[in-house]
């Protein structure tokens, strides 16, 4: 799958080469393009038009759901990558995240739907633009982000993990049980309780003075209010190119942030933490900024998944939510931007349409062929299982996921089929032959800070 | 106060059964470091586990409304019967958890920590949909055990014969694992193990048979809290591995992840916290209650409240 997204323009012009230049090798630049342009084409070669002058069936799924779907999957992705920031750069293991996604989705509908109106009797009328409301939710998860942080601060691996997936549990359950606030005798329903605040605005783009005319020929809908145009939900399409926007220029923002002296200090840090500080390295700003910035980025996510569905509920943010989003990190290649992107998709797209039309699609392929055992069986009610399946066989196939960094594809080859007592004295030695047989992992910027630190245990045995 | 003093029960009897399934996790936690996400759903199956057994021995569901107590002849019948269930089903849990280690996580041994935890929640969907495939995705009523003996203390406090039942059993269990782990042979070579992967193995532990055992211990109590469980809610749902299991993760962890004494104290403590929140804030706020108790006390005691600072394995 063609699915790694960089900037949308060739380096030119001189500012455009300097936010490039120093996080992109040529290949990426090329290979981002390349995947971009698929994904603008898609909606162009696949939809319903050309189908019928083709005299096609649909493949699998109808074209708008496909695009409706990767939308949603652009949501994901920006998901996968806020997240990889906290566990993949800075090493902080989070079960939680989904709260952040809570918080960014619940601002936007707070500032941007009827909901306000309603509580206040119409004395407070709030429709923020979605465009100022995706700086403040990214501000507003951020500040939690780092105020959940802090806690965390002088705990270690599975007590932070532990701690994260605490407030992952709280946050839903505070958004829930704040549908229902008595006071005395009269109850008031601040957050929607467990149906959510429905009613969302839908983002609204400016027509630049061509007139909200334009806006049916965009598929969209007139807005009235401010005589631009705002998308609805029967067509996905400007949902999808919003949204591929939006993912490209955080991934630019973000592998930015990962060369530049924040991110090499979140690697020193997942590295060795005592090293780190010993180089100088604030670690309970950098710990802080970690978490702060992948909170920002699922508070951006949170607002498009309310601008997209136009329901904010508390059933969206739980424990699952934040472990699918953990699964994409981590199945894609924890570490690597572009890992993340196609674990995203991969495990959106297998969740939403592969394992939803599995069923039918054997069903149909055993009738077809008359095979009895294949037409026969329920396959809907094994949906989890083939999910679970591919998880586990994905995992033990690809230890080091899809598309890993290079600093940890280093490490796996050095240790492979070594008992981890050999591996620990030896690892320098090993990935050090694993980087020389391999150029491009040493010319990866991240292995500057490869110091091969992760295995040994004896200095921190003191602490 | 006799509602506290109930309430507190009440708590002693939920706290038990966190308790069980929380020693699963930090065993396997302290041998292996690896979040063992599969085992609250090995829990769920023993608990079906347990109803199939007891089916064998002639407890049918159908009978879970008869007030009489379902097995024929007295307590001693039944407590005989249920002391059977209870080994015939911790020993067939016992062996899904020596599988589940053998075919998701053994192959990633020697990967990186975070790979094994998506194994393992990978395996804890497949163990789900076994759950759901094999009852459905209704909860399934479990057979009333005991008829409804109960002795009242105190005045107003009661107290079930069962309650009793389940306290004695997690008691019984935890006594003799913790001498297991203590006095025998194969415990030390489990805490050695635990300690130090490499110099166990350097002194001739048997290091995969060893951690084969701790799984399959582990996955036993998990069983014997399904039944446990089962007993005291009365029903059974392929989700309640999840439920639970996350409840008794924060037991092991509240306790000092790796602690075996810990475990138990996390275990009867999130019980309590639970039942006095229940009764005193609102059930709705219980999950915040919890979850904040945890933050707070970890905040404070960042290695548990029974942990000490270890440092991390490699």
């Amino acid at each position: 799958m063609q699915a790694t997204k960089t900037p949308a323009t060739p380096p030119q012009g001189r500012t455009m080469r300097r936010v490039l230049e120093g996080s992109f090798t040529r290949g990426q630049i090329i290979g981002g393009l390349i995947a971009l342009a698929v994904l603008i084409a898609l909606p162009f070669i696949y939809n319903k038009d050309n189908l019928t002058a083709w005299n096609m069936k649909a493949i699998f799924v109808e074209p708008p759901v496909l695009i409706g779907t990767m939308a949603d999957a652009a949501q994901y992705v920006i998901l996968a990558i806020g997240l990889n920031i906290v566990v993949g750069f800075a090493g902080l293991l989070d079960l939680g995240y989904a709260a952040f996604f809570a918080f960014g989705a619940y601002t936007y509908a707070f500032l941007a739907s009827g909901h306000l109106a309603q509580l206040t009797g119409g004395k407070i009328q709030i429709h923020l633009s979605f465009w100022l409301v995706l700086f403040i939710a990214a501000a507003v998860s951020a500040f939690f982000g780092a105020l959940l942080g802090s806690p965390t601060l002088r705990l270690r691996g599975d007590y932070l993990a532990i701690v994260t997936l605490g407030f992952g549990e709280i946050v839903p359950a505070v958004f829930l049980n704040l549908g229902n606030i008595k006071i005395g005798d009269t109850s008031i329903n601040l957050t929607g309780g467990v149906d959510g605040i429905s009613g969302v605005d839908k983002p609204g783009i400016a027509t630049f003075g061509l007139g909200s005319g334009i806006c049916r020929n965009l598929k969209m809908n007139p807005n009235p209010l401010t005589g631009g145009c705002r998308l609805n939900n029967l067509n996905p399409e400007p949902y999808y190119f919003l949204y591929i926007g939006i993912v490209v220029l955080l991934v630019i923002a973000v592998s930015n942030m990962r060369s530049s002296r924040l991110g090499r200090a979140w690697m020193a840090i997942r590295e060795d933490e005592i090293a780190a500080a010993a180089m100088g390295i604030d670690t309970v700003k950098t710990k802080l900024l970690a978490f702060a910035s992948g909170a920002a980025l699922a508070g951006v996510a949170g607002v498009m998944f309310g601008a997209k569905l136009s329901l904010v509920g508390p059933n969206s943010f739980d424990f699952n939510t934040s472990v699918f989003i953990l699964c994409m990190v981590i199945l894609g290649g924890i570490g690597n931007i572009y890992g993340v992107i196609v674990g995203a998709l991969i495990l959106y797209l297998t969740q939403t349409i592969f394992l939803i039309n599995l069923p039918n699609a054997l069903n149909k392929l055993g009738t077809d062929n008359k095979i009895e055992f294949l037409a026969k069986t329920d396959w809907s009610g094994l949906k989890f299982m083939i999910y679970g399946i591919i998880l586990v066989v994905l995992m033990i196939v690809r230890p080091e996921g899809l598309i890993p960094s290079a600093r940890r594809k280093a490490e796996l080859r050095g240790e492979t089929g070594e008992p981890r007592a050999l591996v620990a004295g030896a690892a320098g030695r090993g990935s050090d032959e694993a980087e020389r047989a391999n150029p491009v992992a040493t010319a990866e910027r991240e292995s500057l800070y490869d110091m091969q630190t992760e295995e040994q245990p004896t200095e921190r045995n003191d602490r | 106060m006799d509602l506290l003093v109930q309430q507190l029960l009440n708590g002693l009897v939920k706290g038990s059964i966190y308790a069980l399934i929380a020693l699963g996790y930090t065993m396997v936690y302290g041998i292996v470091e690896l979040i063992n996400f599969a085992h609250g759903d090995i829990f769920m199956l023993g608990g079906f586990i347990a109803l199939a057994v007891l089916g064998f021995f002639g407890v049918a569901i159908s009978q879970a409304l008869n007030p009489a107590g379902l097995v024929q002849g007295g307590i001693l019948p039944t407590i005989l019967v249920l002391l059977a269930t209870i080994l015939l089903a911790m020993l067939i849990t016992g062996l899904i958890g020596v599988i589940v280690e053998r075919v998701a996580y053994r192959p990633l041994r020697n990967a990186p920590k975070l790979t094994a935890l998506i194994s393992a929640i990978g395996m804890s969907f497949i163990l789900q949909n076994v759950g759901q495939i094999w009852h459905g995705p209704a909860p399934v009523p479990y057979p009333e055990v005991f008829a409804n003996n109960s002795f009242t203390l105190f005045g107003r406090v009661t107290i079930g014969l069962k309650d009793i039942f389940v306290v004695l059993i997690c008691i019984t269990l935890m006594a003799t694992l913790q001498f297991f782990i203590q006095r025998t042979k194969l415990g030390k070579a489990m805490r050695a193990t635990a300690q130090d992967y490499d110099t166990s193995k350097l002194m001739g532990i048997n290091v995969n048979l060893t951690i084969t055992i701790t799984f399959f211990i582990g996955a036993m109590l998990a069983g014997a809290a399904g039944l446990i469980y089962g007993m005291q809610v009365h029903s059974m749902q392929f989700v309640q591995g999840y439920q639970a299991g996350l409840k008794a993760f924060t037991a092991a962890v509240l306790g000092g992840i790796g602690n075996i004494p810990g475990a138990m104290l996390g275990g009867f403590l999130i019980g309590l916290i639970e039942a006095v929140s229940d009764q005193y804030i609102s059930t709705a706020w219980t999950p915040v209650v919890v979850f904040g108790v945890l933050i707070l006390i970890l905040t404070l005691r960042p290695s548990g409240l029974l942990g000490q600072q270890v440092p991390e394995k490699a």
